[in-house]
């Protein structure tokens, strides 16, 4: 009798792949990447750290992290997804519009049922994400540990970032 | 599409070892695809693993983790802690499904 055909889910996760993410934007469209990727490698049993600084920090501020926006002032893309014309971006600036496409991105989002950005943190913490802040940046924003997201373990400066994703893949986002 | 024999059946897997079809499923068969991939299965394993069966029926596609989360009421931290690693690849290959499509 031959070897039945087994996944080998084990190798990866004994591998000790790792990857750290930095996210350093606060629209809500580039919110989603990081966050998403974060919770496919970790689905992979993949160590994975997350690093806020600057705009990012809006991801993760209390204050903040729910009501990110998308907008098409200045954004090369200027259309919505699922419409390939694109919009002017003059009427972009028009009062109301970036309210008005926020709204249609997150319905959009929580139609595919992807989480909002607070509980999207949360299913990661879940999950067993690090996350981290950036000093520079809390010290910019005058942001406290108390102000932020409570699954974010420390505010730490670039170097300790940097000892501590040793050997970890890296992405900016 | 290979065929494997677990627990001295022939059962239809894809290149990875997964289940195509569901219908050569049974809890008996669960207890051996759990024990391949080093799992011994619990009552806890099987709240899960039967939300799993019966949305798939419903639904036609297997739920992701979020969905067994949102939907199957059991926390994502408990899933980690009951499949170790890879939750919802290990969920599904028990359910004796096909590993979920969605990104999240």
């Amino acid at each position: 009798m031959s070897t039945p055909i087994v996944p080998s889910f084990d190798d990866e996760a004994g591998s000790g792949r790792k990857l750290a993410i930095i996210c350093s934007k606060g629209n809500l469209d580039m919110a989603y990447p990081g966050l998403i990727l974060a919770n496919a490698a970790l689905g992979e049993g993949v160590e994975t750290h997350l690093f806020f600084t600057f705009w990012g920090f809006d991801m993760i501020n209390k204050a903040t992290m729910g009501d990110l926006k998308f907008t098409f002032v200045g954004n090369t893309a200027m259309h919505m997804p699922g419409h390939s014309s694109g919009i002017h971006h003059m009427l972009g600036a028009l009062p109301g519009a970036t309210a008005g496409a926020t709204a249609m991105m997150k319905k959009m989002i929580a139609d595919l049922d992807v989480p909002e950005v607070p509980e999207f943190l949360e299913l990661l913490t879940a999950s067993g994400c690090h996350m981290w802040a950036c000093r520079m940046s809390a010290d910019m924003n005058k942001l406290t540990e108390d102000d932020l997201y409570d699954g974010v373990e420390a505010i730490i400066s670039a170097s300790d970032f940097i000892e501590i994703t040793e050997g970890a893949q890296l992405l900016f986002i | 599409m290979p065929v494997t024999t677990i627990a001295g059946r022939e059962i239809d897997v894809d290149a990875e070892g997964f289940l195509t079809k569901p219908e050569q499923w049974d809890e008996a068969l669960a207890e051996t695809l759990a024990a391949n991939i080093g799992i011994t299965l619990t009552e806890a394993h099987w709240v899960p693993i039967r939300f799993l069966r019966k949305d798939f029926e419903t639904q036609k596609e297997t739920a992701t983790l979020r969905r067994v989360s949102t939907v199957g009421g059991i926390p994502v931290k408990e899933l980690f802690g009951l499949f170790p690693g890879k939750p919802a690849k290990k969920m599904s290959y028990i359910a004796g499904l096909q590993k979920p499509k969605g990104c999240v």
